[in-house]
């Protein structure tokens, strides 16, 4: 027997399944004009803001669920897209501006043939792997070193945004191998399916929602286990769970891997749709914004994430073209208003005035009393 | 003519090369030799004008009257150097000048020899070694006239230097052996390239086995050895003085993060509010004074203290409003003063637009100090000064006054402080607004050696936090050691590595030094559980 709580949850599980999937059904189908068309630039548009809100989820993941604020989630997902984006380079074959089969800023560079580490990218399933597998092992190394020697809470958070600092340098190098500060651009198809194609875009789009669903569904099937448990209580009293026998050291270690391999799918699934990748990805601002997503939406709630990166997002779009200059002080002023007032994010309003009311009517009826 | 010449030592430069000018050719030899005697620079501007035919006599009533005329279309006065106007008339009248094939030879060698008799030590200096690296046989004589009444020791070594240097060509014999011998006592890392020549053309000549190239070969070696051992101090120096700027922003962080548990991600704006408000300052002096006056070497002082209360000012105001409610959430605080640096970010885009502003150098912390061919700037050196006060300011500070016991005490323990009345929320407001003012005071040196602009503090903050995790959070030693230590290790790897590579080895190095010593290099023991 299912118990109403989850079938609720499978009720809002249908229903945003659903509504995502209108947008490409109306693309597709759907009038040219009027309020009902959808062109492929919204689909393809609306597909970054889901890789966002997969990023987020990831996130959410480690800091809602295992109490690690991480900011090096945008490492992650800019890894992942820049995997996905040597497979992309390679595709264009002799297409690029310079008509050679290697990548254009290769040629500029002068390099004669393709690095070794290109090779594989070839293939894309080898690709497909890496993207998962790259992020992920830098992860498991960090993590590591960094679980191992017991650094946590903000020292965590300081150590991440340092790794992201120091790889987002190494990859403004030209001589890094990964197209310096221009990164990856001009990408022409993916599986031998053009990118300009409508139809391409609508699959980019329902992938990209196959990988929002599994991420729900990974995130809710580890909350139910043990291993959730185990996962939740680290965030509420790692020493407690230390002390209980537990070894939290490898508990963080897998889901520290685990948020980085769904990190960098997002990220793979991101390149495409937006045309391009560049170091300025994965600047230690831009996990920080993750980090605003998922405190807008509402940290530790499994759909916040998924709101507060589509709303945010939306509000960026808005204002970076109504209001360009005052875009960074909406976003901070915004920031500091959800960290002071809405600590549950917006998913957490609706809680948060109840319990106002309860407390107040409890106090009505002890005066009446 | 002879009678004159007892007065010839107080005229000026000006008033001998307008005698000099009119002179008969017989008489013109000894005004010449009383030319070579004066090392006014105007000398060369004037003669540089006779040269070319910008001179001109004026015959009229009072007399002759000889004339300039310069780029700026104006008449001067060449006896005085004052501006005159002239008629229409007057103007028509005039008749130009031309120095003589004998003069201007003479004259030629006093113009080049002139900056040998500049009063400036400094250009002095410059032009022995200029004439001593144009290896021309006909400096050897001024520059040995030089050597003997040179009161300058610095000058001296410049000259035997340069008369060295130009005697590996132009010496006789025994002389070039001695020119050698002396140039690698000096360790001259300006004569690397004419040892080299010279061995090349004693290798030309046949002469493979001479004592010339061997001694020349050992020369080599030796100034060799003396740059790598000035690059290597030189590193040093650059690391001290990296470190001390890292050491008065991570100080502030450290007090902000180690003592309060907030994490002011907005560090780096306070550290750009120090830059911007020495700007202002300096905009202000320059407006008022202007430039040039010596009202604006003042400015630099005016404006470090003055960033410090500016900035303390708007930490208070910022802790009273926001930070206050987040003592006990050390994440939330990282967040919420990341959206206001966001905030402080954009403000300063606003107010002072997107480019970088332009922060002057007062002169008095221009040049720079000379310590046996090591040249130390003043402006680094004075950043280490101040870093050495910042050091022993916040070490009295807490030490020694009532401030620093509440704060210390509240670290310690903020519920324990509280109830024996120490008033806890008046002293989180001074802690965060000193650390607050101690990123102004950074960012107020940095302007001397970096730029100032919106994101100014952001190429800091990394570091700082590097600095304040390394040293052991709340311990201000520590934060000392480990800013020195993270700035000479920078400076030491860069110029193998170069900057990219170093900072990313830096940053490895970190990590795996806190495998070793997670707590930092002095870890605070105790026995409560941070949870």
């Amino acid at each position: 027997m299912l118990s109403t709580e989850n079938k609720k949850e499978i009720g809002i599980f249908c229903i945003v399944t659903g509504l995502l999937m209108l947008i490409p059904m109306l693309n597709a189908w759907g009038p040219e004009t009027g309020t009902l068309a959808v062109s492929s630039f919204q689909v393809s548009l609306w597909g970054k803001y889901l890789t966002y809100a997969i990023l987020a989820m990831s996130l959410n993941l480690l800091w809602g669920y295992t109490g690690l604020l991480c900011l090096c989630q945008s490492l992650f997902f800019a890894l992942g897209a820049y995997m996905m984006g040597m497979y992309l380079m390679l595709m264009i074959g002799d297409r690029g501006a310079y008509g050679s089969m290697l990548p254009d800023f290769m040629v500029f560079l002068g390099y004669q043939d393709l690095p070794i580490h290109w090779k594989p990218f070839y293939s894309f399933w080898f690709t497909a792997g890496a993207v998962m597998w790259v992020p992920g092992l830098v992860a498991l190394i960090f993590g590591f070193l960094a679980f191992r020697s017991r650094i946590k809470g903000v020292y965590f958070s300081i150590l991440t945004q340092a790794l992201t600092y120091a790889c987002c340098l190494l990859f403004f190098r030209n001589d890094f191998t990964f197209g310096g500060n221009n990164g990856f651009t001009d990408f022409k198809d993916i599986l031998g399916h053009s990118l300009n194609d409508p139809s391409t875009t609508r699959w980019l789009y329902i992938s990209s929602v196959l990988l929002l669903l599994a991420t729900y569904l990974i995130t809710s099937g580890l909350l139910a286990s043990k291993f959730g448990k185990v996962q939740q209580a680290i965030r509420d009293s790692e020493n407690r769970v230390l002390f209980s026998g537990y070894s939290t050291t490898s508990f963080k270690l897998v889901i520290f891997g685990l948020s980085a391999m769904i990190a960098g799918a997002a990220g793979a699934l991101y390149v495409p749709q937006v045309g391009g990748i560049n170091p300025s990805a994965m600047e230690a601002a831009k996990s920080l914004e993750v980090v605003v997503w998922v405190a807008v939406g509402g940290r530790g709630t499994k759909w916040g994430p998924v709101i507060g990166a589509i709303l945010v997002n939306l509000l960026k779009s808005f204002t970076t073209q109504a209001f360009p200059d005052y875009w960074l002080i909406i976003m901070g002023g915004l920031f500091v208003f959800v960290v002071l007032m809405m600590p549950d994010g917006i998913v957490g309003v609706y809680k948060q005035a109840k319990n106002k009311i309860a407390q107040k009517r409890s106090l009505q009826t002890e005066a009446t009393v | 003519m002879l009678l004159s010449s007892a007065i010839l030592e107080a005229r000026s430069a000006r008033v001998i090369l307008s005698d000099l000018i009119l002179a008969e050719e017989e008489t013109q030899a000894a005004l010449l030799e009383e030319l070579a005697e004066s090392g006014d620079q105007v000398i060369a501007e004037i003669y540089e004008a006779w040269r070319s035919g910008g001179v001109y006599t004026l015959s009229d009533d009072s007399g002759t009257r000889l004339l300039l005329f310069n780029e700026a279309q104006e008449w001067t006065l060449v006896a005085t150097g004052e501006v005159v106007s002239l008629s229409e008339a007057e103007a028509s009248a005039v008749e130009k000048e031309r120095a003589s094939r004998a003069v201007r030879k003479l004259m030629k060698s006093i113009v080049d020899t002139l900056g040998l008799k500049s009063v400036d030590e400094r250009v002095r200096i410059d032009a022995a070694l200029k004439l001593g690296l144009s290896q021309k046989p006909e400096y050897i004589e001024p520059l040995k006239a030089r050597l003997e009444t040179e009161p300058s020791k610095n000058v001296l070594k410049s000259i035997r230097e340069a008369l060295a240097i130009s005697l590996l060509v132009n010496g006789e014999g025994d002389e070039v052996f001695g020119a050698v011998k002396e140039l690698t006592s000096m360790k001259s890392i300006a004569a690397r390239g004419f040892l080299e020549k010279l061995i090349r053309a004693e290798e030309k000549a046949g002469r493979l086995g001479s004592e010339v190239v061997a001694a020349s070969s050992n020369a080599l070696l030796v100034i060799e050895e003396h740059i790598n051992m000035l690059e290597f101090f030189g590193s040093f120096f650059r690391g001290f003085s990296t470190g001390s700027v890292l050491l008065i922003v991570s100080f502030g962080l450290a007090i902000t993060f180690g003592l309060m548990g907030i994490i002011n991600m907005a560090h780096g704006e306070f550290v750009a509010i120090g830059g911007y408000v020495t700007f202002m300052v300096q905009t202000f002096f320059i407006n008022t004074w202007g430039l040039s006056s010596s009202a604006f070497g003042w400015y630099f002082v005016v404006s470090l203290p003055l960033s410090f209360l500016v900035a303390a000012g708007i930490g208070l105001l910022l802790e009273k409003s926001i930070i206050r409610f987040l003592y006990r959430r050390p994440l939330e605080s990282l967040l919420c003063t990341w959206g206001i640096s966001m905030i402080m970010q954009q403000c300063f885009r606003l107010i002072f637009g997107a480019a970088n502003v332009q922060v002057n150098n007062p002169t008095w912390l221009m040049g720079s100090l000379n310590f046996g061919g090591f040249n130390m700037s003043y402006t680094r050196l004075f950043i280490m000064f101040i870093a050495l006060v910042v050091v022993i300011m916040t070490w009295l500070l807490l030490r020694k006054t009532n401030l620093g016991l509440h704060i210390r005490a509240v670290m310690q323990n903020r519920g324990m402080a509280s109830s024996l009345g120490i008033p806890v929320a008046r002293v989180n407001s001074m802690t965060f607004a000193l650390g607050c003012g101690l990123a102004a005071l950074g960012g107020s040196v940095l302007s001397q050696i970096g730029n100032v602009g919106p994101l100014m503090g952001q190429a800091y903050i990394v570091d700082s936090f590097m600095v304040v995790v390394i040293g052991s959070v709340g311990n201000l030693l520590g934060a000392g050691l480990s800013a020195m230590g993270i700035g000479l290790v920078d400076q030491l790897l860069q110029p193998s590595l170069g900057p990219v590579m170093g900072k990313i080895t830096v940053f490895f190095v970190i990590i795996l030094f806190l495998q070793w010593r997670p707590g930092g290099l002095f870890p605070s023991r105790s026995r409560s559980l941070d949870d």
